[in-house]
């Protein structure tokens, strides 16, 4: 049986919860051999366990960290690959992951698809958005190794309990501080984030201030639920833009979104379509929102929300 | 200083895309600059003002129509263009990349170099990269601040969760621009006329001896599925509220 890497992103001193679900997808292929930079904690290996993950390679670079030079981690991360003789490198497609399996794609001179919404390890083809959800691509890779970013939440992550042996990779390459990380501030909200949460609410240009942004975080915090933005709301300076959700913001596809005064543009389904249910709350009974959601809520979201907060509250 | 910004022209995201045969689309929707590229021009033009002399060139792969994105990005402070030509709808960021590098060795060392961080149409997110590894420059994309020092260029880029990352990139390098990093101008009248008389050489990409190596073939376009129309919880605000709470709740999803 093939093998498939994954290279296993630390988002914050964790796991990166999307990691497991492009773990689902990798066991589709082969068994999966994990790829992390630098260390892995134990809490972290316990998780990989839980999904199937048979054996990680720690890919190490003598005095440095890794995960602060780049440059060096794509050469690393490649080297790790082509000596550990998998048929692919699957990662998350977020902003981490998709540098790095770029640095590393080139350094294998490897065929590379970013952002694939599903994988055929059989015909090796992936699926992929074109025209922001217009319409799919299909693409075939025709090398191996090839390498792939998946966009979080299109697998499910697949349990199985397994025992996962580590290896260390050492890094002989060139140390390259072209490209050196000095630092990670956290900006906006602090919340869950928008790309792996399962659930989304939005709030859009009628929110009318980022105080309002308090309505939906009380309705968030019943479900566990992300706070996105619509462009509008965004450039009215109500949110900062790592909340806007859109064509020019994140791509997201959570298992609920709720939209609350949205209109419905174009531009924000783009980021969005792909959910698997979407409600639009919204004043207007013949908004686009209601022409390409499953449910609507003709009101206003003022009272909406904090109605709907309420009656969660209750269930818990 | 030599500032580079790449372009490249997508239809507009309003565009109803029409798929033709097994990997084309209907040729008549409106075409714009793609919206990336827009921050990485802003930013530019910003840096040469800032800096009180310098060229800004933009360098484009696309069709002929795309002279228009050209006069656009050239309205808003750009000083000249090189289109390269081709008739292909998608050139892959491999051949992109490639054709790219062969304009910046003929026209001059680049001090730095923008471009988007990923087109609006084909969603690739490759083509700083590849550009970087063609002409051998760092290349930090998604970012959302940017500033210039002597030797080193001080970023940010966005990463999930509202994390920033901050890095030190040594320059010249090549910056992939997101949304965030600037507010676009709109070029006035006088920029729009000015930028009729800005210079465009155009050359065709049979000229380039480059072929593609990504591995990488489009097999198919498929038109996406569109969502139906929403079904309407009707009643009071609270009967509203109380249907879609026993729905999600049936769903398993609360
Ligand atoms: C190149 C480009 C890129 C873009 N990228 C994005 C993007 O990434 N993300 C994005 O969101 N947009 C994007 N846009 C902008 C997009 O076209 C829309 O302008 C924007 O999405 C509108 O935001 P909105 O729905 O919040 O506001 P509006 O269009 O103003 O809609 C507000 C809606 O709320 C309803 N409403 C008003 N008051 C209430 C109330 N009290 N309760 C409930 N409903 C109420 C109104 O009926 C209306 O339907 C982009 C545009 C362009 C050209």
């Amino acid at each position: 049986m093939s093998k498939i890497g994954v290279f296993i992103e630390i988002v914050d001193q964790a796991l990166g919860k999307s990691v497991p679900g492009v773990v689902g997808a990798a066991c589709r292929g082969g068994d999966v051999v994990g790829f992390v930079l630098d260390d892995l904690a134990d809490k972290d290996r316990e998780l990989l366990e839980e999904y199937g993950v048979t054996e990680v390679v720690v890919v190490g670079g003598r005095e440095v960290a890794l995960s602060e030079l780049p440059v060096s981690a794509g050469l690393a991360l490649a080297d790790a690959v082509k000596a550990s003789g998998v048929k692919a490198l699957l990662g998350v497609s977020s902003s981490t992951g998709n540098d790095l399996l770029t640095r590393a794609a080139l350094s294998l001179q490897a065929p590379l698809v970013l952002d694939c919404t599903g994988i055929d390890f059989n015909t090796n083809c992936v699926r992929k958005s074109h025209f922001s959800g217009k319409a799919t691509a299909t693409l075939q890779l025709t090398a191996a190794p090839f390498v792939c970013g998946i966009r979080p939440n299109s697998f499910d992550p697949v349990p199985e309990k397994v025992a996962c042996t580590i290896t260390k990779f050492e890094y002989a390459g060139p140390i390259d501080d072209a490209i050196t990380v000095t630092g990670v501030e956290k900006s906006g909200s602090g919340r869950k984030d928008l790309a792996e949460a399962d659930i989304i609410i939005t709030g859009g240009r009628p929110i009318g201030s980022s105080e309002n942004f308090k309505i939906l975080e009380e309705c968030a915090d019943t479900i566990d639920a992300a706070i996105g933005a619509s462009r509008a709301a965004v450039d009215a300076g109500y949110a900062p833009h790592s909340m806007q959700v859109g064509l020019t913001g994140k791509i997201v596809s959570p298992k609920l979104y709720i939209g609350c005064g949205l209109s419905g543009s174009v531009q924000h389904f783009a980021g969005m379509k792909s959910s698997k249910l979407i409600v639009g709350i919204n004043t207007d009974k013949d908004a686009p929102i209601f022409s390409k959601s499953d449910y609507g809520i003709i009101g206003d979201l003022f009272e909406v929300v904090p109605l709907l907060t309420r009656q969660l509250q209750k269930r818990r | 200083m030599r500032i580079y910004v790449c372009i490249k022209q997508v239809p507009d995201s309003e565009a109803i895309i029409k798929i033709v045969g097994d990997t084309e689309y209907n040729r008549e929707v409106v075409y714009v600059v793609n919206p990336y590229d827009e921050y990485g021009v802003e930013e530019a033009v910003r840096l040469k003002e800032n800096n009180g002399d310098g060229e800004v060139i933009a360098v484009c792969v696309g069709g002929e129509g795309a002279v228009s994105a050209l006069r656009t990005v050239m309205a808003m402070g750009v000083d000249r263009s090189v289109l390269v030509k081709t008739g292909e709808q998608f050139v892959g960021s491999d051949l992109t990349a490639q054709a790219l590098a062969w304009v910046i060795e003929q026209e001059g060392p680049a001090d730095i170099i923008f471009a988007g961080k990923q087109s609006m149409d084909s969603e690739g997110m490759q083509t700083p990269y590849r550009l970087g590894a063609q002409i051998g420059l760092p290349v930090v994309s998604n970012v959302v601040n940017f500033s210039l020092e002597k030797t080193t260029a001080l970023v940010q880029r966005e990463m999930g969760g509202g994390l920033r990352e901050s890095l030190t990139v040594k320059t010249p390098c090549i910056i992939g621009a997101n949304k965030g990093l600037n507010e676009p101008r709109y070029p006035k009248m006088h920029a729009i006329l000015k930028a009729k008389k800005k210079e465009i050489k155009v050359l065709d990409i049979a000229e380039l001896t480059i072929q593609d190596n990504s591995g990488v073939q489009l097999k198919g376009l498929h038109p996406a599925e569109d969502r139906s129309e929403a079904r309407i919880l009707e009643g009071t605000a609270e009967e509203a509220v109380s249907s879609l709470v026993d729905i999600l709740a049936e769903q398993r999803i609360i």
